[in-house]
């Protein structure tokens, strides 16, 4: 492999080096382009026009302000967060700000944390701080500039309220529609002053609500299932049942009977039917008959490789070639330390769907070099790339339309785009132009992998004269995500250790040696919610939990004390804000139990209890006191809601989630076999937002809601049954 | 086969295979597109419609199994149904894909019990997944487009 010749910036906080794209001369066909900057290199191709307010603010003549959005809105509601970013600094009439999707354009619209386009790592507000503010600042210095040379006054007597310039002296005012031809000759200024954010009026309140929520209460949003065209064809695939199986032989004629099928295809993914409507596909997939080559397939159960992975951290199963373990946390001298063994505990994680109520879905023209996708895409660098491998051409030649997304949580973005290269496959034997729509069924998408990978823990802690701990041994085996990298970085993979790794209770811990084992298996796997948090922030947080009960200390005071030792004020002020919220300390409501856990990620600190009881056997999870430092919050209203959503998803994992594998085969299907919260089971979130300094850089809100529920019901249980939970899911099918 | 439907309070003649399912028919042939695809084994409630004021689930019903009934989809709720003024009133929906369903749900709740408890509100939501987790806020939306709460609540609480 060359050498890198692109690394992410560094501006972006922390959290996001485990998507850290490291794009290789040969990630874009072999070319060596000296000279060129990486974002040029990835954009090559692509018609770069903006208009005279930059990339992402457009102003329409009638006033009217649209932020260019470079990242996805799939449930996040980030768009409001931005806009009101550019709205805030641009004084702008915050009701009639739009919103709408960027092309895709890797030099105009790269995530500056991240080095291409692509939203994740809760980066999207993170990353488009200071950009955004400086785009909506510029701007309003071309209006201010325009009013002061057409009313000759000085600009600096010229304020800005609601798309509204005013000059208070001479009595003149004018709306942004009315100076637009002007300001927009104005040349932008390189470095726009800045409100200072004392001053913010907008940011920060009520007012800022997400501008979607009309358009998806009445079935009137577009989604990629939702594209309709002229000649539109509708795919559907047969894929092999193992993972690495291949077509060996296939009879369409049935398929080809099906009224409405147009023609079958083999593709490198299998076989596909296309058709004139959804359902006609689906008549004609069923019909195929296909025999598959599983010579190369993955034929392991899950079971067998969960054991392997217990067994490698363990010490008890040999290294295979290429396994080796890497140290990311090591610190004093573990084994010279005497003491008493406090606690040796091992942990299992199972594979996880992401299960998106959309499944992967895509819709795509090609015709000879040219390639045209509208769909939902989270990662448009990662699927130009991709597409333009297919169809020879430039990547930034590959033209999307970012629609929104029924969901993602990591799944539509990934190395090998997989079901965006699949999509292109099918148009490409369709050619001409012809829009191709590819649907997967339920059942296509919850056997199709990417799955958040099957982990195994292994902690061993000893603890000092007053409980806490001495040493920690820390072993983790899982499948590296990074690894399946096409262009990967080598080292130890982050998104498996952080959150582990860093955590304040490593800090104050003076012996450490924690160790990562990343062996092979044949199941694709990718980030999912919160990526290496959905794990390392249970085993942290229930070991911390198992320890503070030896210690015969309270959850909270045990906790406390480590933050201290480890100068963890974030991490001490949510855990303080959470528990005077809840009512830590009095009696928890008759017949429930608190539970509390915290944990960093994605540069936020969240801090969570939880009161669960047992209700037919199964835990039941009722008021979750949720405490975030989020630095500057932008939409309080969109931080609860995320709070309230990736509570429920990471507690959907905790209590139900599970794909297992029998002989190579997914055992589940559907939403049957693949249990997911429902509205019955839902906890009711409270979120306070820790108050910050103003100015403070925004951090991220979408993923660090998810992973701290887990523990925390786990630890309300662990009270409630002195067992500790050793593996999840907690609730067996 | 030419099947007539009564859509929204409109005939509408499509011709389809007797055993499509509704979802498709409404989707690929009526262009209302409001109704979801999710799980295709009524498991997920993303493709629920009324038919006579009753939820049923549109990807397992055969359109032929539908005779004279008046099938009402999100479309046909006209956009400022109670619940749809409360859906955007407390920003329930994120990625907003099961919306379209839950509303649909919810609207045969309202029809059955105009001021539903909370246990009636667990029974008639469960088979309405969001994988989002908006759960909550659609708990509370269904009680503030019943008349049992404010409007302007706000699920949220500063520090």
């Amino acid at each position: 492999m060359n050498a890198p010749i692109f690394r992410r910036a560094a501006s972006a906080g922390e959290g996001v080096s485990r998507r850290q794209l490291i794009i290789t001369a040969t990630a874009v066909g072999g070319a060596l382009m000296v000279g060129c900057s990486p974002t040029d290199l990835l954009a090559a191709g692509a018609e770069g026009e903006t208009g005279p307010f930059g990339a992402f603010v457009r102003i329409a003549p009638d006033g009217a302000v649209t932020l260019v959005c470079k990242h996805i809105e799939f449930g996040q509601g980030s768009h409001a967060g931005l806009a009101a970013i550019v709205a805030e600094e641009l004084d702008a009439d915050w009701s009639k700000v739009a919103w709408e999707h960027a092309p895709a354009n890797a030099k105009l619209y790269a995530n500056g944390g991240l080095g291409a386009q692509l939203t994740g790592g809760s980066t999207a507000i993170n990353n488009s701080w200071d950009q955004l503010r400086q785009a909506g600042a510029a701007a309003r210095a071309m209006f201010v500039q325009a009013a002061a040379s057409r009313w000759n006054v000085p600009a600096g007597e010229i304020t800005v309220k609601d798309s509204v310039v005013s000059h208070a002296a001479s009595g003149q005012s004018a709306d942004f529609a009315a100076l637009l031809a002007d300001a927009a000759k104005v040349a932008p200024p390189a470095e726009p002053t800045l409100k200072d954010p004392t001053q913010f009026t907008l940011i920060g309140t009520d007012r800022v609500r997400r501008k979607d929520s009309l358009a998806k209460s009445t079935g009137q949003t577009r989604f990629t299932m939702d594209v309709q065209a002229e000649n539109l064809l509708v795919a559907m695939v047969a894929h092999p049942p193992r993972f690495g199986a291949k077509v060996a032989s296939f009879d369409a004629t049935a398929a080809k009977a099906m009224p409405g099928v147009v023609e079958v295809y083999e593709i490198p993914t299998g076989v596909a039917v296309v058709a004139n409507s959804t359902w006609a596909a689906k008549q004609g997939r069923d019909a195929l008959s296909v025999n598959w080559d599983e010579a190369k397939a993955e034929t392991r159960s899950s079971a067998d490789i969960a054991q392997r992975f217990r067994d490698l951290a363990a010490g008890s199963a040999a290294l295979e070639k290429g396994e080796e373990w890497q140290g990311f946390e090591t610190k004093g001298e573990v084994a010279a330390q005497g003491g008493g063994l406090a606690i040796e505990v091992a942990y299992d994680f199972p594979y996880l769907a992401h299960a998106t109520m959309e499944p992967m879905n895509c819709v795509a023209q090609v015709d000879g070099n040219t390639a045209k996708l509208t769909f939902a895409s989270q990662g448009p660098t990662l699927d130009q790339l991709n597409v333009a491998k297919i169809v020879a051409n430039l990547p930034g030649a590959i033209e999307i339309e970012t629609l929104p997304a029924g969901g993602s949580f990591g799944r539509r973005a990934n190395f090998q785009s997989d079901f965006v290269v699949e999509c292109v496959q099918i148009a490409r034997k369709v050619g001409g132009n012809r829009p191709v729509k590819l649907v997967w069924t339920r059942e296509d998408d919850m056997a199709a992998g990417y799955y958040r990978p099957l982990v195994h823990h292994r902690v061993r802690v000893t603890t000092d004269a007053e409980g806490y701990p001495n040493t920690w041994t820390h072993r983790i085996v899982t499948q590296s995500i990074m690894k399946g990298a096409p262009f990967g970085g080598g080292g130890v993979d982050e998104t498996a250790v952080e959150g582990a790794k860093g955590s304040p209770y490593l800090k104050a811990t003076p012996h450490v040696d924690a160790q990562l084992l990343t062996p092979d298996a044949g199941v694709p796997v990718l980030w999912w919610r919160s990526v290496g948090a959905t794990h390392t922030a249970y085993v942290m947080e229930h070991t911390i939990e198992q320890l503070a009960r030896r210690a015969g200390q309270d959850p909270v005071a045990y906790r406390r004390a480590l933050y201290e030792k480890a100068a963890a004020k974030r991490h001490l002020a949510v855990l303080d804000l959470a528990a005077e919220k809840a009512g830590w300390g009095e009696p928890a409501p008759e017949g429930w139990t608190r539970g509390v856990a915290v944990h960093e990620s994605f540069g936020s600190v969240v801090a969570q209890v939880a009161e669960v009881k047992m209700e037919n056997g199964e835990p039941r999870v009722g008021r979750v006191v949720t405490a975030i430092d989020c630095g500057t919050a932008i939409s309080p209203n969109q931080i609860a809601a995320q709070m309230e959503g990736g509570t429920c998803y990471g507690l959907s994992a905790a209590l139900y989630g599970q794909v297992t594998l029998t002989e190579g085969r997914v055992d589940q299907t559907n939403f049957d076999t693949y249990r997911v919260l429902r509205h019955n089971e839902a906890p009711k979130v409270e979120t306070y937002i820790a108050a910050q300094p103003a100015g403070t850089h925004p951090t991220g809100v979408g993923e660090p809601g998810t992973p701290v529920i887990g523990p925390a019901v786990a630890n309300a249980l662990l009270a409630l049954t002195g067992e500790a939970i050793t593996a999840q899911p907690f609730v067996k099918v | 086969m030419a099947i007539t439907l009564d859509v929204n309070g409109k005939p509408l003649t499509v011709e389809a295979a007797e055993d499509t399912p509704l979802l498709w028919v409404l989707r690929d042939e009526l262009g209302l597109t409001g109704t979801k695809y999710g799980c295709g084994i009524a498991q997920c409630g993303a493709c629920t419609v009324l038919a006579d004021g009753a939820p049923i689930r549109a990807c397992l019903t055969p359109v032929s199994a539908l005779g004279s009934a008046k099938i009402t989809t999100i479309e046909g709720l006209g956009g400022d149904h109670p619940l749809q003024q409360a859906w955007v009133a407390l920003d329930v929906p994120q990625c907003g894909y099961c919306q379209s369903g839950q509303i649909m749900s919810a609207a045969a709740l309202l029809e059955q019990s105009p001021k539903p408890t909370d246990e009636e509100i667990d029974g008639a939501m469960a088979g309405n997944i969001c994988r989002c987790g908006a759960y909550q806020r659609i708990h509370a939306a269904i009680k503030v487009a019943s008349g049992q709460a404010p409007a302007t609540a706000s699920p949220q609480t500063d520090a």
